[in-house]
């Protein structure tokens, strides 16, 4: 058989809604992109860690603190589900841990923002969170089997994120002067690079869409923004908040809310690494990985002593 | 080769140039796969993958990311170099001899309404 001719099969595959499995025949190409994809999407797990662990110390009471820790960790089991999916692609975890490490690999700019009040806790959860279960829930149906599956596990447990971040904000929304103004200020603050987390415009593509093709996405950039405006807009009122964009206007016809233009130059500011936390975010990684390297070692050394004592008793 | 792909979605920025070598060879955990039983009466099902040092820290591992919501009563791990997998491409002489043994399925029999359920 002709690569064509395999590449026909892999297509019929995928137009028929069966999934691909890590030993199955698939393009380079295809095998590249989830590659990219899901490290780059386990990245911004990891590194999403950050900016919320920054508060478990100080959450206002023990009930937060607990909460937060609880979410955080679930962040990193996300992780974990993510690396182990593009592991079945053939590129080795430690491999990309060190593309996070040096900056070659991305992950998601939202996390290069800063968490200044313990209201943004609150955004975070329900903006940031928000945003990325749309997507999620696109990818439960995406053409690779392992990342898939990954993703149902992810989404089940990220509604309780979405939740807990839009609790912390409706109580501060019927709190004191001040604590109503904080609220305002970390939406205003959220809503934009929330907004931006669905990644450039569809009109911004010059290629036919091959990732569309493969049923790796199932929705463009666009329509899932569209979608997140949408839902926001409602839930914004039962804060008795608003969002900061005076362009926002129900449109009958589309049937959908018309949105102000994003700062484009912010956003590929962000990517290209000049954002608030880009350094300092990469910092914090580099020194947790190289301040546990001493753990890892520890722990490969003692289970290979045990394993020679039980070889020994063996013998 | 097709062409590369440059259409971004969903946070897909692609990646930037340079920065860094490439990944020299680390003394990696090993990778071991997981199953769990969810509970008592039902069979041990595959629910991913970790690396740990050993067969008892990924026991801890597999029950801190996998059964932080009551998931599991049991947990199985094997390291997954001992895992021999059939290959895809011979699926097709693998199963072939299931193809054409209708008899093996009960509709197969065409029986009279009196019998009854059976
Ligand atoms: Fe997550
Ligand atoms: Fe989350």
């Amino acid at each position: 058989m002709e690569v064509q001719d395999f590449e026909k099969l892999f297509q019929d595959r995928i137009d028929a809604e069966i999934k691909i499995e890590p030993k199955d025949w698939m393009p380079d190409a295809y095998r590249k992109t989830n590659i990219r994809q899901i490290s780059q999407h386990a990245h911004s797990e990891v590194v999403g860690m950050l900016p919320e662990g920054n508060w478990i110390s100080r959450a206002p009471s023990l009930k937060r603190k607990a909460i937060l820790l609880a979410k955080v960790q679930d962040e990193a089991g996300h992780g974990l589900y993510l690396y182990s999916a593009a592991e079945t692609l053939g590129m080795s975890r430690d491999e990309m841990v060190e593309q996070l490490l040096t900056g070659k690999a991305k992950y998601s700019s939202i996390f290069n923002y800063p968490t200044l009040t313990w209201a943004d806790m609150g955004a975070v959860g329900w903006l940031v969170d928000g945003a990325a279960i749309l997507n999620q829930v696109m990818l439960c149906r995406t053409s690779y089997g392992p990342y898939a599956r990954a993703m149902v596990r992810i989404c089940k447990e990220e509604s309780f994120h979405q939740r807990q971040g839009f609790e912390v904000l409706l109580v501060l929304s019927q709190g004191t002067p001040e604590q109503k103004a904080m609220c305002q200020d970390a939406i205003n603050r959220w809503w934009w690079p929330s907004l931006m987390m669905f990644g450039p415009k569809d009109s911004e593509s010059t290629n036919s869409d091959q990732s569309m093709k493969w049923k790796i996405k199932r929705k463009t950039n666009d329509e899932l923004r569209q979608q997140f405006v949408d839902m926001c807009v409602e839930q914004v009122k039962v804060l008795g908040m608003t969002l900061p964009d005076k362009d926002l206007k129900w449109n009958e016809q589309r049937r959908h809310y018309d949105f102000g233009e994003i700062n484009w130059d912010e956003f590929w500011a962000v990517v290209k690494g000049n954002g608030p936390c880009n350094k300092q975010r990469l910092d914090a990684r580099n020194k947790a990985h190289t301040e546990g390297a001493w753990v890892r070692e520890a722990a490969m050394a003692h289970a290979e002593k045990k394993k020679n004592k039980q070889l020994q008793k063996v013998a | 080769m097709k062409a590369y792909i440059i259409k971004y979605l969903y946070g897909d920025y692609g990646e930037i140039e340079g920065g860094g070598s490439s990944a020299s060879p680390q003394h990696q955990w090993p990778l071991w796969e997981i199953f769990i039983r969810s509970k008592q009466g039902l069979d041990h099902k595959h629910a991913g993958s970790l690396h740990a040092a050993d067969a008892q820290m990924a026991i801890e591992n597999a029950r801190d990311v996998y059964t932080r919501r009551m998931e599991g009563v049991s947990i199985w791990v094997v390291e997954s170099k001992h895992i021999t997998a059939s290959n895809p491409d011979e699926a097709g002489e693998l199963y072939e001899p299931a193809m054409d043994k209708v008899y093996r399925h009960p509709t197969f029999y065409d029986l009279p309404d009196e019998v009854g359920h059976m």
